[in-house]
């Protein structure tokens, strides 16, 4: 916490770019962070009780549970570079701005008058 | 095993090397050890791949590196869904924790739950969980150093393998008071390093031998394992026995997949890097690392059981754990069975040295900091604490491992997760996410996960009831499973969320409005030391 005078967070908070900063945060990781655990539970149930499908053969000794195992890595690292490219595109710059102006301007916002953004 | 015993000389040589090494490492990276910051936190002055690799060094222990590999030679398919929890579960720290944790903490878990709760209640359960983890996992990781001792020095009497283990609880010690973070870091880094390079180099020369065909390595697997082999490719091996094995593994999963991100040991590496986006780089380096190692760990297990066998496996001193050092021997001979097996001693070095830090952060800042001294103490008096926790956790550990050698307590290591999943996450979820979470939830559900999972292993059948179980002559197993997660981690949710809403006390909407907002922003997060 800075020394200097506090800035009014829930006025930050209520203010256009940090409630559009925060709904671009959660539409993005709330659902995938549900379709990621959907998508492991469901591989994990099949390898628990579905042995029988998990044991075909695709190609060779390739079966459908190795196929879906090795998937859950290519989805883990897809799901990876896409949330970073997301947060450098759509996040990154939007929080810089918002701190920025709590952070350059909150000493002198206190010493002006109001304080009001 | 007759050439794993001979060459004991040259892993102990390779190991003191090790040692040397990253002494020196430890000693240069200890001239700054000045402030708090920089004890706990290395000054926050990491690098995203550093701390990235630092993070894979941390969680990529003996258990995972010998564990693994070894339930893959056996049990096939079942070793290799274990492997996928413990990638799966990166992407919960990734999208949900580590970021938003930089921002608003200092040091520990409690510095974020503190932020908008009542300071001294929160603070105290969360050192509680944190300590309870902290003490599992160590437990699980100096009582599996008496085992490595038989396997990869030839070591079988209790009392050279007991002195084997001091010998490495004063190692450690030793990095972490003189090093801090600073030199636990470098120490998992390097260790980190070797230990990728070794299994790669072994993976690619399992796949040479196999025209870098899977299909055909699978195959010699087949062969090789006779009559049984078959099954190999197929889940059910481990966890399809029954349908109590079966939930059983449903509920190793959930904890798995939530209780990674909610590690104590873990979650303090987020506070190494300068910024929130250079966490956000680290757990991507650490994804990358991670998994890589995971599908090496494919590889030699399914190598393993086709050059070595599982039955010769099975036989050899340390069982399961033998398979990586046998393929090792198999592959390159002497040498890189002791280049593996110095790997495996700094895997338990490193582990624990991370390990004891925590749990000495967590000791010094939350309980002695904040809640003894009521924050009336100056840093260099609760860095003077740290330290002094932090010989008093070696001792422990040392104590504890020895006595524990020889016990069955593989089960601590999926206890530390199911409390850290059950106590920790949903707090951490709570506190970042949910404008309503007051106090009185966070206390319930920490104390409620903490004590839910802890009392059902009690009753499981790893503590009695079986002729596995820690204490076989008795019977008091009620519960079935001897995971808890799948009753510990809902009820905990449940819990917080209950907790809050019978709290009639309202918590400050200016503090929530500043969680909020630096959560997401990093306005006034804490920032790097400048030397």
């Amino acid at each position: 916490m800075s020394k200097e005078a506090h800035p009014d967070f829930q006025l930050v908070q209520a203010s256009p770019e940090f409630t559009e900063l925060r709904r671009r945060h959660r539409s993005f990781v709330f659902p995938l962070a549900a379709a990621f655990l959907i998508w492991y539970f469901a591989y994990v149930l099949l390898a628990d009780y579905a042995h029988d499908f998990m044991s075909i053969k695709v190609a060779g000794n390739i079966t459908v549970g190795l196929v879906l195992g090795l998937l859950q890595f290519v989805s883990t690292f897809a799901i990876t570079a896409w949330y970073v490219s997301y947060s450098n595109r759509r996040l990154d710059a939007a929080a810089e701005a918002i701190r920025a102006e709590i952070e350059d301007r909150a000493p002198a916002r206190a010493a002006a008058e109001g304080g009001a953004e | 095993m007759k050439g794993l015993q001979d060459s004991s000389w040259l892993n102990i040589t390779i190991f003191a090397v090790f040692v040397a090494i990253t002494l020196v490492i430890v000693l240069r990276a200890s001239k700054n050890n000045k402030t708090a910051a920089d004890y706990y936190a290395g000054g926050r002055s990491f690098k995203g791949w550093q701390n990235g690799t630092a993070i894979a060094g941390d969680y990529l222990s003996a258990a995972s590196f010998l564990g693994i590999t070894g339930a893959i030679a056996i049990n096939g398919y079942d070793g290799f869904l274990y492997s996928i929890g413990f990638l799966v579960a990166w992407l919960v720290a990734l999208l949900l924790v580590a970021e938003l944790l930089r921002n608003t903490g200092k040091f520990t878990m409690a510095d974020v739950l503190a932020f908008r709760l009542r300071e001294r209640p929160v603070r105290i359960a969360a050192a509680t969980s944190t300590l309870a983890v902290c003490f599992f996992y160590l437990l699980a990781q100096m009582s599996g150093a008496g085992g490595l001792v038989a396997l990869l020095l030839g070591i079988s009497t209790w009392t050279g393998q007991a002195v084997v283990i001091a010998v490495v609880g004063a190692l450690m010690i030793m990095y972490v008071l003189i090093g801090g973070m600073k030199g636990t870091t470098w120490v998992q880094i390097v260790k980190a390093f070797l230990l990728v390079i070794g299994a790669a180099a072994m993976t690619v020369m399992v796949l040479a031998m196999n025209g870098f065909d899977l299909s055909r390595l699978l195959g010699s697997a087949v062969e090789a394992g006779g009559k049984t082999g078959a099954a190999l490719l197929s889940p059910g091996l481990q966890y399809g026995l029954s349908d109590t094995t079966k939930l059983d593994f449903l509920s190793l999963g959930l904890a798995l997949v939530l209780g990674t991100a909610a590690l104590p040991h873990v979650l303090m590496r987020f506070y190494t890097v300068p910024t929130a986006k250079e966490a956000r780089k680290s757990v991507v380096w650490a994804i990358w690392l991670i998994g890589a190692f995971y599908l090496f760990t494919l590889v030699l297990g399914y190598g393993a059981a086709a050059l070595v066998g599982a039955a010769t496996i099975k036989k050899a001193p340390g069982g399961v754990n033998s398979a990586a050092p046998l393929l090792a021997f198999q592959l390159g001979g002497p040498l890189l069975l002791g280049f593996i097996a110095a790997v495996a001693f700094a895997t338990i070095l490193a582990v624990v040295a991370g390990l004891t830090i925590t749990a000495a952060a967590s000791f010094a800042h939350d309980i002695y900091a904040n809640v003894l001294a009521k924050g009336k103490t100056t840093p260099a008096a609760e860095v003077k604490v740290a330290r002094r926790t932090v010989v008093v956790i070696g001792i422990l550990a040392v104590v504890g491992g020895i006595f524990a050698n020889g016990q069955n307590v593989a089960f601590l290591v999926a206890l530390a997760f199911a409390v850290a999943a059950s106590a920790n996450l949903p707090t951490i979820l709570y506190s970042l996410f949910w404008k309503k979470f007051t106090t009185r939830g966070a206390l319930w559900s920490i104390y409620g996960g903490l004590a839910s999972a802890i009392i059902l292993i009690a009753l499981s059948p790893v503590v009695s009831g079986a002729k596995t179980s820690m204490i076989p002559g008795a019977n008091f197993a009620v519960f079935p499973l001897s995971n808890p997660g799948i009753v510990s981690i809902p009820l905990a949710f449940l819990l917080g969320w209950l907790g809050s809403q019978l709290d009639r006390r309202v918590e400050d909407p200016a503090k929530r409005a500043e969680m909020e907002v630096r959560s997401l922003t990093g306005a006034g997060a804490e920032k790097a030391v400048q030397h």
